[in-house]
């Protein structure tokens, strides 16, 4: 066989090949779910409401009562929760291979923030305690996860060449390496912190949320629109006065103005009762009854338990499960579209003016810095409970979120001098070299695409979190506990995945081995 | 010191050293010549991890930690002298004592106005030296370099191997620079596809045997040879 025929019959050999496969998996994923899904309009003319909101906007009122303290509650719970969990979090990181630790973390961060929050209501009221510990528990599980994956991700050249113990080798090597991205992450989940300190006001505690819940019920959109934009304001100026030392400032003050405590009326005995109430409302009705009746025998109950659970699995679980799936898979999809639309927006490859790539940053991060529950919550106002709303409120934060990440990768690509323009350089140059790690940051996000389905729920979309708030509210807390559970697993199953179509994208590296 | 028995190694499937039979002596002072990918780097590797107790390392990859000072990545070598407390607090603030023994090194490598600087704002010959200092701030008799000079200007890289070599009392070289293994060296081992082409002093390597192993290049050196 000549050598041309023989190039002609091989293959491409190239690592693109798995980045596809998970593509396609994903596309085709949401073609399948198309005819599941419930995509009607409730109101048929959003006109009128949009109009209003509209009006709000052009006329924002920012006279309203108690702003200043809200704000300060939602910056003092955010930074209260960011510095203890980035220190719980980063000590843990050190043992995170451990199985036990990982699974625990793992489960730990798959409650969302505000199941946290329905549950430490329980026991410590509406306090401040309340507030940065449902932000700060799930807050250290992730700090845990992702500060063990950056040191994991840090070059261990450094550390294999000195000789000493771990620790003395781990502050010269890999802590120095790792510390650019531990602290940019940890300004990026200060953010974070922010938007969910302003998602716990929808339930009660006194951050900015709980004004715009308000506000947005009785469709007082004046309001609505000052506070978004002090929100806004607030994030956007993160970058002039969020650094170490302003931190530190905002953090004493904080614990002097707001010290995380419960309510002067509660003793820690009240406490102690409560959390032992907790435990016992969250015991399952059947084992509970047979605590205070001893007629209910041990063969029994397995059929009382069964009896008690199977109403819960076919009509709130299963459908719950369901429902946050197809949200989770739209939302993942259009999420990964408008990345792979917007990041030209901010990449100097494709828009060369910095004035222009600077708007491009400006549209990005405002989109990012609203809460997608309170996104969520406007679009239901406007197209009425379905899944529409949450697709739409999960894909634009998202979507912003990682145009911004792919945008800022996209611009640390060194392209040759000679190379194409416009439509050529986008599909040829950009899009194949950022194509990896466009992946790995979109199925990463997918992960928190699925949890925030959840907590949709409470706007009335029917996700598990739909359920887990009506149990809440019916004080059917043994059925509020067994939801929260399903809502868990169902992370962790998301986390699994993302991680085994992350390491399929990853290539086969061969190592030295001695004959 | 070293004593290698028809040692073989393969990277995947590919076989890099085939039947390597070595045997080097405490006080000895030996270059490792040939191409690249000889399976120079890969034999040095594997004395590295024989001894690894025993003997200084200066890989060919400096592997600095860009963001701290090229005195703190010197004294780095000697971490293991300390406890972890005795390390931080060096880190954060650190010791004179330690100081003047990183500053006494440093000076015998032309580094002394680099040292509090961090390693990310120096060339690259800058980091190459920090790389050997590291290695010499260790308190071993042999010192183990993958061509620990290959980025210096030719004035210091004589300079900088005779430092060495007054330091430790057994030296191995990876080298690719032969006027270098010829006058600094006792004994020249020549390496090519995996296998050892000639293991001779000095004195008696012939050009032919340099041939043998560079095959692909003009050979151009002073004329040292017998």
């Amino acid at each position: 066989m000549s050598h041309e025929s023989r190039c002609k019959k091989s293959r491409f050999q190239t690592s693109v090949k798995p980045m596809w496969q998970s593509s396609i998996f994903f596309v085709l994923l949401s073609l399948l779910c198309i005819p599941f899904i419930d995509l009607e309009l409730a109101h048929t003319s959003p006109l009128i409401e949009l109009r209003k909101m509209f009006d709000g906007l052009l006329h924002p009122n920012f006279i309203i009562d108690g702003v200043i303290d809200a704000l300060l509650h939602t910056v003092f719970f955010a930074i209260q929760a960011v510095v203890l969990s980035s220190l719980v979090g980063f000590c843990i990181a050190q043992v995170y291979r451990l199985p036990g630790i990982r699974a625990l973390m793992a489960f730990l961060r798959s409650i969302h923030e505000l199941f946290w929050a329905l549950i430490l209501i329980q026991i410590f009221g509406l306090s401040s305690l309340t507030g940065m510990l449902a932000l700060a528990i799930p807050f250290s599980a992730t700090f845990a996860r992702v500060f063990a994956e950056i040191q994991q991700e840090t070059s261990k050249e450094a550390y294999h060449q000195l000789k000493g113990k771990h620790l003395s080798r781990f502050i010269y090597t890999t802590l120095p390496l790792a510390w650019p991205r531990i602290s940019s992450y940890c300004k990026y989940r200060f953010e974070c912190a922010l938007r969910a300190s302003v998602v716990l006001g929808f339930i009660g505690l006194p951050t900015i949320g709980y004004q715009l819940d308000s506000y947005l019920k009785i469709g007082r959109y004046a309001e609505v629109a000052a506070l978004i934009f002090i929100f806004i304001g607030l994030v956007l100026s993160m970058r002039f006065w969020a650094n170490r030392f302003t931190m530190i400032i905002l953090f004493t003050f904080s614990i002097i103005l707001l010290p995380p405590t419960t309510p002067p009326e509660s003793t820690s005995e009240d406490n102690v009762e409560m959390a032992y109430q907790l435990l016992n409302d969250i015991t399952p009705t059947p084992i509970r009854n047979r605590s205070q009746n001893e007629i209910i025998s041990d063969t029994q109950l397995p059929s009382l338990l069964w009896d008690w659970f199977s109403p819960v699995l076919e009509s709130q679980i299963l459908p719950g499960v369901g429902y946050s799936l197809l949200l989770g898979q739209f939302a993942f999809a259009l999420s990964a579209f408008l990345t792979l639309l917007w990041f030209p927006l901010i990449s100097k490859h494709l828009i060369k003016r910095r004035i222009y790539r600077n708007i491009g940053h400006f549209v990005l991060t405002t989109i990012r810095c609203i809460p997608e529950f309170l996104l969520a919550f406007i679009a239901l106002i406007l197209l009425g409970p379905s899944l529409i709303p949450g697709i739409i409120a999960l894909g634009l934060h998202n979507g912003a979120l990682l145009a911004h990440l792919v945008g800022q990768y996209s611009n640390e690509l060194k392209l040759r001098s000679d190379t194409s323009t416009a439509t050529n350089l986008y599909f040829f140059e950009l899009i194949p070299r950022i194509y990896g790690q466009f992946l790995a940051f979109t199925l990463y996000r997918g992960e928190t695409i699925l949890r925030e389905t959840a907590i949709l729920g409470i706007l009335g979309i029917p996700t598990l979190g739909f359920f887990i708030d009506s149990a809440f509210e019916e004080f059917r807390l043994d059925r509020a506990f067994i939801l929260i559970l399903a809502s868990a697993f169902l992370n962790i199953f998301a986390e699994q995945v993302s991680t085994l179509c992350r390491k399929h994208i990853h290539a086969y590296k061969p190592s030295l081995i001695s004959r | 010191m070293f004593r290698l028995n028809n040692l073989s190694l393969d990277y995947g499937k590919k076989p890099i050293l085939s039947n390597i039979n070595l045997e080097i002596t405490e006080g000895e002072v030996v270059a490792i010549v040939g191409e690249s990918a000889s399976g120079k780097s890969t034999l040095m590797s594997h004395l590295y991890h024989l001894k690894k107790a025993q003997v200084a390392l200066c890989p060919q990859e400096p592997n600095l930690v860009p963001s701290l000072s090229a005195f703190h990545n010197i004294y780095a070598g000697s971490l293991n002298e300390h406890n972890f407390f005795y390390n931080l607090r060096n880190l954060i603030h650190p010791y004179s004592s330690e100081y003047e023994k990183v500053a006494a090194i440093a000076a015998k490598l032309d580094l002394k106005d680099a040292l509090k600087l961090s390693v990310d704002q120096l060339s690259g010959g800058q980091q190459q030296r920090i790389n050997i200092a590291r290695a010499m701030i260790q308190k071993h008799s042999a010192f183990l370099g993958d061509e620990p000079v290959s980025a210096q200007d030719d004035f210091h890289k004589i300079k900088i191997i005779k430092t060495i070599i007054s330091q430790f009392s057994t030296c191995i070289f990876v080298l690719h620079d032969l006027d270098i293994a010829l006058s600094c060296c006792q004994r020249v081992i020549g390496i090519a596809k995996g296998k050892i082409i000639f293991d001779e002093p000095v004195a008696t390597i012939t050009k032919e045997q340099l041939t043998q192993v560079y095959s692909h290049h003009q050979l151009a050196f002073n004329n040292k040879l017998t």
